[in-house]
């Protein structure tokens, strides 16, 4: 399916399926991480059973530690 | 009188008043480094009252790609940050009353401090002294800006008591690992960015334009393009420690402080001892000088090169061990060469 993630759109290879999934796919699964799909933003608990759809506006920020 | 906030006042959000609330506030920086140095730097040239900076190092060679306060002199003779960031702020603004702390921003610290200001700035390196901060300023009810960068990602959130969620809320847990400036370095366009969000959002607090805040997570990256910003009030929890409604503030209590941390993109670990000490560097100058390997002193501090380590022993009695990230080794530097 394709996605717009932080405003570009990407082609995401077949077996993600949810939110988790894109996660390991970027090997930001570990990093603390909040996901915004089409607005809406989701619970830690949300990740694992939150599934995409074509076209999902997604958002994803990750924090840091650096200054 | 002259007109050095002319323009600055022609802005209407901020205007005349505004610059007078502005020059009654007295907001405290965490950290002098990139983000403390440009932070810094824009609130004392908007003309704020006073200016509380705190850092725990001196300037190194590597600093001055891009922390803004610094010059090769600062390097050379390796002045604590907060000592040469409030000579170089002196010289751009000599009507900022300017306070300068070389220490390490620890709970009883930052308690002390955090009675005094209006807002706090977070431009530490690492999530161990934010997570005391959040309960701080939760506590206080002191509103501070978090901000972080590292390579040429950003993300800055403003955190309002009693309104917004706090750090604790949004990241539960003491993010380790990932990447540092040691692993991914730093583009000073990352850090100006960072800056840009932390200081607007300042403004806006310093003059008490509240619903102009920007309310939402923000993230970049200049090198990807790329650009986010996510409303995180849902994050919000009932039951945070540090924020909810049975606070315990948990990073407040002793259990929860480490006394060594492995400083970022240094290559060093600094050791604190567990109570407050003095140390006489004057004396320690002269033991050092019957061991092999070379000493430098400054007012401040004593600097003991011994290859392929390098000890840096503060007035506070902080010992930062150059040339190693393993704290066990660092430790064993500090016992052998301060008992």
């Amino acid at each position: 399916m394709k996605v717009l993630l932080n405003g570009e759109w990407i082609q995401l290879p077949e077996h993600i399926i949810n939110v988790s999934d894109v996660l390991k796919h970027y090997d930001i699964h570990q990093r603390h991480v909040v996901v915004e799909i089409n607005g809406e933003i989701l619970t830690k608990l949300e990740h694992q059973n939150t599934r995409l759809a074509d076209k999902d506006r997604i958002e994803i920020v990750h924090f840091v530690g650096g200054g | 009188m002259n007109n050095r906030y002319s323009r600055q006042e022609l802005f209407l959000p901020i205007g005349k008043d505004g610059q007078e609330r502005i020059s009654n506030k007295h907001v405290l920086i965490i950290g002098a480094g990139a983000l403390g140095s440009g932070c810094a730097e824009a609130l004392v040239r908007a003309g704020i009252g006073q200016l509380t900076i705190v850092d725990r190092d001196y300037v190194e060679w590597s600093n001055l790609q891009r922390q803004q306060l610094y010059s090769e002199d600062d390097a050379k003779n390796r002045i604590p940050k907060a000592i040469a960031a409030k000579n170089r702020l002196l010289a751009i603004n000599s009507s900022v009353v300017i306070e300068a702390i070389i220490a390490d921003a620890s709970v009883v610290e930052l308690e002390d401090w955090v009675k005094k200001v209006d807002l706090i700035i977070d431009a530490t390196d690492n999530f161990e002294t934010r997570m005391i901060l959040n309960d701080v300023s939760q506590k206080y009810s002191v509103p501070w800006i978090y901000g972080a960068c590292v390579g040429s990602y950003g993300i800055s959130y403003t955190i309002i008591p009693e309104k917004t969620p706090c750090l604790s809320c949004l990241v539960e847990t003491v993010p380790l690992g990932g990447l540092t400036c040691d692993t991914a370095g730093i583009i000073s366009p990352a850090v100006n960015m960072v800056v840009s969000y932390q200081i607007s959002e300042a403004l806006k607090i310093l003059v008490g334009d509240l619903d102009s805040l920007r309310n939402k997570l923000v993230s970049f990256d200049l090198w990807k393009n790329q650009y986010s910003a996510i409303q995180v009030d849902k994050l919000k929890k009932e039951d945070c420690p540090s924020c909810g409604n049975e606070r315990t503030y948990p990073y407040l209590s002793f259990e929860n402080q480490t006394k060594t941390v492995v400083l970022c993109g240094r290559d060093s670990v600094q050791i604190r001892p567990s109570l407050p000490t003095i140390r006489d560097l004057e004396a320690l100058e002269k033991v050092f000088a019957k061991q092999e390997g070379t000493v430098l002193r400054n007012p401040f501090l004593i600097s003991y090169n011994v290859e392929p380590h390098r000890l840096v022993v503060f007035k506070d009695g902080r010992v930062l061990v150059h040339g190693t990230k393993d704290i066990s080794e660092a430790k064993a530097l500090y016992h052998r060469y301060l008992g």
